[in-house]
Order: structure tokens, then sequence, then C-alpha cells
């Protein structure tokens, strides 16, 4: 997704005065076009997260519009504080952006893996995280986090929407993305981000179950279409490349009972490093369950 | 300061006006010369004429008036007001933080009370001494003063430590966690790039902002960026929260790491004096750099029992304490 978030935010930065480019020393490969586009106005902060985003408060407060660039571990942990207090709490217009969230960073290890990042972030006040499905979906995302007047956070990875899936539906914080053949769908799935795409395939092939993306955490409003599916299905799956607590998950199970909703829940996310062995992205959702041939099995499973 | 001439500062009596002079010549210089001296202003520069209407030669003497009486007058006064508003409110609220109040008052009310034009920004990233911000802000009519009368009771806008809300124009940032309030102000020093406008922006940080590490973090991108309308005030007292800063983690050679870190440093050798404050700001105001004032203060400053204590970080005031602390101050307003 970095390729199109660089594209995207060439060109506002084109036409948007007040845009600031703050990276914390990252971006190889990635980011030169946004540099040539910006000049002065992209900035290398050195590896200095926290720092990083205390300046971008001082610069919002005084009109500007910066957005803070770094892998997604960096991005969020190192300067939580400077999150918390400089952003939060005093509702700064900033974007964070970090690269590689879930396992995206794959065999880089632990320390440049983000499975905690939206629970994190998600207890913030006035903060919303923005999570594109796929790289086609970035524009729309990027436009979302634009619009967001507050401080905000982008999750990018790595995900290609399938052909045959027909057209995605623009950025929205919940859509539907395809609908059961059967009168009584056999499962309301509702994932985070790209690794959602693990189970379409089949889902499509059998159109048995609703699959719903959730691209913006903490929830709005939940979608009249999502509680109708689980008050029909009675079993709500969860997907997402983020730990069991402060994910998905545990927020939609909520905000489900809240709304009085009978349901089952099955929650499949990242366990983390369970046995001290790392490896590729794919791995690691491997050994969390959440692999496409994983996750066809848990399906088979929960719907006999 | 002219290459190779020595300087001393000295009060010239009968100016009745705290100068630096600095001298050049093939003598030492004696009272015995001064006593004759005519003093004729050129800006900055005057020369030093005797009393026969000749150079004298041996001499060469640039006086530079640091701070005028009645302004140095103007500065105590408020300093004074400020100090009894601090205990007041302290003692009504039975709260602590008096200490690291009273230490960096003078810097504040420098800044509040002369130093700062309208558009100027201040950060006190020292959170914890929010007291001496709240009522130097309010006494120089940048904060109602109603407000400071809600001072830490619930429901109020002035809690122990500046808000976030941003509901208090001259409170930019909310603060008390440390560490935060140089990045903040580099931040809005660096706006000045892109936006165009001109102001300065003063950081007041503590021994314990020092600890932090992104206050470091903050001074590398000043220096890198030459954040030339940054100033950094340090209110360096000695005293951290439990405890004297040399025993646990030491800043010394503090001046040493500032000016490797690539900022125009200056020393106020008496923090808590306005005289002395005011000459190291002068001293490098002209900077390119960012600068940086250490200001070398006594926590508790000015009240005999907190000075240069560790517990009076903390500890609120009993009566007895409040009743001394109120006398002292008058009799220091008598001197």
């Amino acid at each position: 997704m970095r390729k199109e978030f660089s594209s995207w935010i060439e060109n506002f930065g084109r036409n948007e005065s007040r845009f600031i480019f703050l990276t914390g020393d990252l971006g190889f490969a990635a980011l030169e076009n946004v540099q040539a586009a910006l000049q002065e106005r992209f900035v290398n902060m050195g590896v200095c997260e926290q720092n990083m985003i205390s300046v971008a408060a001082g610069l919002a407060q005084q009109g500007l519009m910066p957005l803070c660039y770094s892998i997604a571990p960096f991005a969020v942990f190192r300067p939580y504080e400077q999150i918390r207090v400089d952003l939060a709490l005093h509702e700064m217009n900033v974007k964070i952006v970090g690269n590689g969230g879930g396992y995206g960073y794959g065999i880089m290890g632990a320390t440049h893996h983000a499975i905690e990042d939206i629970a994190v972030l998600s207890a913030l006040p006035h903060f919303s995280c923005f999570i594109p499905l796929c790289n086609s979906d970035v524009a729309g995302a990027c436009a979302a986090l634009f619009r967001h007047v507050g401080p905000c956070y982008l999750r990018l990875g790595f995900g290609v929407w399938p052909a045959d899936a027909g057209e995605l539906e623009e950025f929205k914080p919940i859509r539907k993305l395809t609908g059961s053949r059967l009168a009584r769908p056999k499962a309301t799935i509702v994932g985070l981000g790209p690794v959602l795409l693990n189970v379409l395939p089949w889902i499509l092939e059998r159109a048995e179950t609703d699959v719903f993306a959730v691209s913006q955490m903490p929830l709005v409003d939940l979608s009249d279409e999502l509680v109708a599916s689980l008050r029909a299905s009675g079993l709500l799956w969860v997907i997402e490349e983020h730990r069991v607590r402060g994910g998905l998950g545990e927020h939609l199970a909520a905000r489900m009972a809240q709304q009085g909703v009978p349901f089952r829940l099955h929650h499949t996310y990242a366990v983390g490093y369970p046995d001290g062995l790392y490896g590729s992205q794919s791995y690691h959702q491997s050994r969390s369950g959440l692999d496409p041939v994983s996750l066809q099995e848990t399906f088979q499973r929960l719907s006999c | 300061m002219v290459p190779g001439f020595r300087s001393l500062d000295c009060r010239i009596a009968w100016m009745k006006l705290p100068c630096r002079v600095c001298r050049v010549g093939r003598k030492t210089p004696t009272l015995e010369d001064q006593k004759f001296a005519i003093f004729a202003f050129c800006r900055k520069i005057l020369s030093l004429v005797d009393t026969s209407g000749e150079i004298n030669l041996y001499h060469l003497v640039i006086v530079t008036p640091t701070l005028d009486l009645t302004n140095l007058r103007r500065l105590a006064q408020a300093r004074r007001r400020c100090a009894t508003k601090i205990l007041e409110l302290y003692k009504r609220a039975n709260a602590g933080h008096i200490g690291s109040s009273l230490s960096c008052l003078e810097i504040l009310v420098d800044l509040c009370f002369g130093r700062m034009e309208k558009e100027d920004v201040l950060v006190l990233s020292k959170g914890h001494a929010a007291a001496a911000l709240y009522t130097t802000l309010s006494l120089s009519d940048r904060l109602p003063e109603k407000e400071l009368s809600t001072f830490y009771q619930d429901g109020t806008v002035l809690a122990a430590h500046p808000p976030c809300s941003g509901a208090i124009r001259a409170i930019p940032f909310g603060t008390g966690s440390l560490g935060h309030g140089l990045g903040l102000a580099c931040g809005i020093a660096f706006s000045c790039r892109f936006t165009g406008k001109s102001f300065k922006v003063f950081a007041v940080l503590s021994d314990g902002d020092c600890n932090e590490g992104s206050t470091w973090e903050a001074a590398l991108f000043a220096s890198q960026q030459k954040l030339s309308a940054l100033t950094v005030v340090i209110d360096l007292n000695g005293v951290q929260g439990i405890g004297y800063t040399k025993n646990i983690l030491n800043l010394e050679p503090i001046v040493d790491k500032w000016t490797s870190f690539g900022f125009a440093v200056a020393v106020a050798e008496d923090g808590n004096d306005f005289h002395s404050l005011s000459r190291a700001h002068n001293a490098v105001k002209n900077s390119a750099a960012p600068r940086c004032i250490i200001a070398r203060t006594v926590k508790g400053h000015g009240i005999s029992y907190m000075e240069n204590t560790v517990e009076w970080h903390y500890l609120p005031m009993k009566d007895e304490h409040y009743a001394q602390a109120l006398s002292e101050l008058a009799d220091a307003g008598l001197d």
C-alpha cells in the first residue's frame, strides 16, 4: 500500500500548502516522489519519534497540517505518550501513518510488528484509526484520513482485491463485501484490514456467509446491515491481524451486546510469538490461524 | 564583546545603573580612574573621557546598560505580587510544588512582564510550576484574574498542571509529563518557516526535563533546523522530585552539553535575579542558533525554610509556614 499512499500524498501535498510531511528517517525507495514534490515541506526528523510527534503538535497548533510517517510500531509505541498528551488530549490535527501494520514486516522480527496498535490508539480520546482493506483502498482511506479533523492513524499493509470479487465499494467505516445466498447466513464474518482477504476466495465461491470489512476504529456507527446479518446468523466471526485484547473482536462484541443482539463469538486473531519463533508474514498468520487454509478449516468447523 | 577586552560587571554608583564594563589598556584600571570619568552614551558604546576633556588613551570603556532601574523595580514589584498570589493559591489549595513555582518565578516574570511581545509564545515544560505560570499570566493580563480563584478546585480549568483544553490562549499546550515542552516549542518555532509569521518562542525547562531523552531529541532538531526564534530557559535549581540532581543524574557540565548540541548558551549565575537573567538573554539575543539560558536558580527561592530543600517540591504549607512565608516576602519588599 506504500506506493499507493505515496502517490496520493504527493498529489495532495502539491495542492495543500499547509501540508507538512515528517518522517522518522524511514521510507527508502518509497517516498522520493513525495520529497521531490514537497521539497522543504518534507522533513526528515531523524530517528526521533517522540520529537516528531511533539513537533507535529506544535505545527498543527499553528494551523499547519502535519503527517508523521514511520513503520507502524515505531510510529505508535515509542511516542505513545506524545500521541496521548500532545495530540489526543489537545485534539491536534496530526496524521500518523504506520507502514507494515500487523505482521507486515515478517522476518524483521517482533520489534517490527504492530499487533497492538489499534488497541492502544483506539483507547485515546478524539482518536481514529483508518485501516484500508487492500491496495486499491488506500486512496479512499487517505481521503478519509484528511476529512477527519483531529488526530488519526493510517495503518498500511498489503493486500490485492480479488479480480473476480467485483468492484470494491468506496472506503467507508464498515462495508459489506459479499452476502450470503442463504436466507439465514451461516456466519457473519467481520474483518479488519487485508487479512480479511484470506477468506474471500472460497467465501465468494460458497456464498453462505455475509462478510463485512471494518476500516475505522474505534467503531463509529454499526451499520444496520451488519446488525441484521448477525441477528440472522447468530454467529459472529471476527478476523484480525491484531492481538485479542482491545482489537476489533472485543470492540464489536461489546457493541453488539449493547444492541441486544444474541450471538456466539468466534475470534481469530494474532497470537504473538507463542514458541518464540519468527518468520514471514504468512508464517505468523499461519501460526495464528489467519492464513487462508487455516481460516477455511475454521469455517468448516464452525459451520458444521 | 570586542575581542581582547576584559570585562567586569559592576554597578556604577553615581549612575545607579547596573552595567557591564569592558576595558582595554596598558594598566589595570583603578577605582580612581573611574572616579573622574565622564560617560557619554552612544547606543551601547561610549568613550571614556577624563575631566579635562581629553580621551584617556589607556582605556576604552564599553558600557552596556543591561537593565534600567525603573524596569528592575517594575519587575521586582511584579515578582512580589506574583509570589504573594502563588503562596495564597497553594495555601488555599493545601497543595505542593511551591518550591518549583518559586524557583522559576523570576524567569516567568522576566518573560511575561517585559521580554515577550504580544505574538510571542511561552511553553512551560515544567508543568508542575503551573501556579507560577497562572499567576504571571494573570497579573500580566493574559489570563482572567477570576480564573485564579478556581485553582485546584473541582471543575477548574486551572488544575495542578496546565490545561490541555486550549481554553487559555496563552497556554498553547498542557504539560506536566516532563520532556514534552521543548519538542512542542520546536514545532511552534518551526511553523514560522512555512507560515511566514515571525515571533519568538520561549520554553522553560527544569532539571527533570533535562533527564528526559525527548528533550535531547528536540535539542538536536532545534539545532539542525537553526530555530533562531527559539529560546530555552532552564530553571536549573539542582533539585528534582525526590533528591538532588547531582546525585540522581548529574547534568554538569550543562553548559558544555547545550553548547555541543548547537545552542548559543548564556548563564544567568543568579537565575532568580532579573539583572542576571537580562544579561544572559542579551548575551545571546542576536544569535542565529537557538538560544539556551542556563538559569542557576534556588528551589523555593525567597522563603528561607524552603530554599534548596527536596521536601518543598511536594509539601503543602501549614498555617505557621504560610505566615512566615508572607512575613519574609514583606521583609524582602521593604529591603
